[in-house]
């Protein structure tokens, strides 16, 4: 029951504070809607994808790059609550490590949602048209991506001391899985040498999951892409709860 | 370790009865610990930050909101429950914590440094509220201090702590008395012999002499016509200071009267510091 309700105050903390630091959302947005206008509209005015607009063909890649870098960058407020102390009151609370660290994760998925959902909202403009089942699938995929991408950051973040040391290493991480990702681009077009590493990039499936829902456009089948996500996801809330049970003030 | 966020190179401890190394959570449910350094949410208001703790510790549902005005009423915060904590100042601050330390009725709360960088006005505030609650709650109360008059006000039992070992536990009166008497300073640049049963220790630094008396009141006349004129006299019973100094062979230099601006003050308290 403590654990439960340790559970909630941990999450109902991150919305609170999510919501009050409005810069945060309107920075998050505005990144996204960058290279959907910018950089989709600019390259794309003379190239057309598999029959797709270049604006739409990127679209879904967008939206999980949104993702991506929300998730992975909420890590670093596991580095802010040691740093401005929080952590401890929360270390010293009579909850397991596991608690917290799902407690972090349950608000980190949140954040990402609700910032995907904005940029969901853009889709018609692209062409994209909306069903609850197209909804549903989309929305599955998007939460088992960010749930495993929240927990790669507050694995990342248990261990570093400072936000701009956390800053650095989530560069390292989170640009190769972007670029990798098949976002941009279709990947049969990368050089046969980069194709395996196209293959271990959890997002290239989240990637081509959201195409294949939303576009209709896909290597994988929906069912691959999102057994191999639930696997990645697993895999890392595993993992995380480890790096925080290790974790030391 | 006690608070368990730290686990032990060696040995064991036990806090409320419960094992620190085998029933953590058990000790972490009986235990409120106010640290040294703000840890409360500042984009969250204090009442929030209360109703948080308030669920991490498991209190029941029923009694939170009775339970935060009560713990809010004890550090007189009602008023600002409702602001954010970062436009709280650093004693309003350190005074939300402790009543959030509260909160769950710990058996024990421990307070690091509770008064570590506050004015005199705010120091003397928090004594009043850990003095106040001592007195209305069932709780034990652990603080660290490098303040000695702060440990003399607050403490029933003190306990000295040099280079990582208890050197003396005993309550602040007993301690005082084992020093064996009262401090006389004397200021003079004449050399000293001084042959007396009632003088239990002689100290000499450049020009000053520290004499450590039995009963000085008596004695001192006795003693400065021995020595002649001097040019200066300080007489006082002994204070957690002179204990401290005794049990470590050190001093706490804030207090000395007679200070050489040169490298060595600075040094010692670098030192002092660095040994935290």
């Amino acid at each position: 029951m403590s654990e439960l309700s340790g559970l909630q105050a941990m999450w109902l903390r991150e919305i609170k504070v999510f919501t009050r630091e409005r810069s945060r959302i309107v920075s998050s947005i505005f990144t996204p809607i960058l290279w959907l206008f910018v950089f989709g509209g600019g390259l794309g005015s003379s190239i057309a994808i598999k029959g797709l607009s270049y604006q739409t063909f990127i679209y879904p890649g967008i939206v999980c790059m949104s993702i991506l870098f929300t998730s992975v960058f909420f890590g670093v407020y596991i580095v802010w609550d040691r740093k401005i102390d929080f952590l401890k009151e929360v270390l010293v609370a009579p909850l397991s490590r596991t608690t917290i660290f799902l407690g972090k994760v349950l608000g980190g998925t949140t954040d990402s949602l609700v910032q995907t959902t904005i940029v969901l909202m853009l889709g018609p403009v692209f062409g994209i048209g909306y069903s609850i089942h197209i909804l549903a699938k989309a929305y599955l995929v998007i939460l088992v991506l960010a749930i495993g991408l929240v927990s790669v950051g507050l694995i990342i973040g248990s261990f570093m001391e400072s936000p701009e040391g956390f800053g650095m290493i989530v560069s390292f991480v989170v640009f190769p899985l972007f670029f990798l990702s098949g976002a941009l681009f279709p990947t049969d077009n990368l050089p046969g040498w980069l194709s395996p590493l196209v293959l271990i990039d959890p997002v290239s499936y989240g990637v081509d999951a959201l195409r294949g829902t939303l576009i209709g456009v896909s290597r994988f089948s929906y069912l691959y892409n999102i057994s191999i996500l639930l696997l990645f996801s697993m895999s890392m809330v595993f993992i995380g709860t480890r790096a925080f049970s290790r974790m030391k003030i | 370790m006690l608070s368990t966020l730290i686990k032990p190179t060696g040995g064991t401890a036990t806090v409320n009865g419960y094992d620190i190394i085998k029933e953590p959570s058990k000790v972490r449910g009986s235990i409120g610990v106010v640290f040294q350094d703000p840890s409360s949410d500042d984009m969250l208001t204090g009442y929030e930050n209360l109703k948080l703790h308030a669920m991490m510790f498991g209190v029941p549902r029923g009694e939170w909101e009775e339970r935060i005005e009560h713990a809010l009423g004890l550090v007189d915060l009602k008023d600002r429950a409702h602001d954010m904590v970062k436009r709280y100042s650093g004693g309003m601050r350190r005074r939300l914590e402790l009543a959030r330390g509260l909160l769950h009725r710990p058996k024990v709360l421990f307070l690091d440094e509770p008064t570590l960088g506050l004015d005199p006005n705010t120091r003397e505030s928090i004594w009043g509220y850990i003095e106040d609650l001592v007195r209305k709650e069932e709780v034990t109360v652990i603080i660290t201090t490098h303040y000695m008059d702060e440990a003399d006000r607050l403490c029933d039992r003190i306990a000295i702590i040099d280079l990582g070992r208890i050197v003396v536990m005993d309550t602040p009166q007993r301690l005082k008395r084992a020093v064996g008497g009262d401090i006389v300073r004397l200021k003079t640049r004449k050399e000293i012999k001084l042959d007396f049963d009632y003088i239990k220790k002689i100290e000499k630094t450049d020009h000053e002499v520290c004499l450590t008396v039995e009963n000085a009141g008596e004695h001192l006349q006795e003693i400065l016509s021995h020595i002649g004129a001097v040019e200066s006299v300080e007489v006082r019973s002994p204070t957690l200071n002179d204990v401290f100094l005794h049990y470590t062979g050190r001093e706490f230099r804030e207090g000395s009267w007679d200070e050489p601006a040169e490298g060595g003050y600075i040094q010692r308290i670098i030192r002092q510091r660095a040994r935290r």
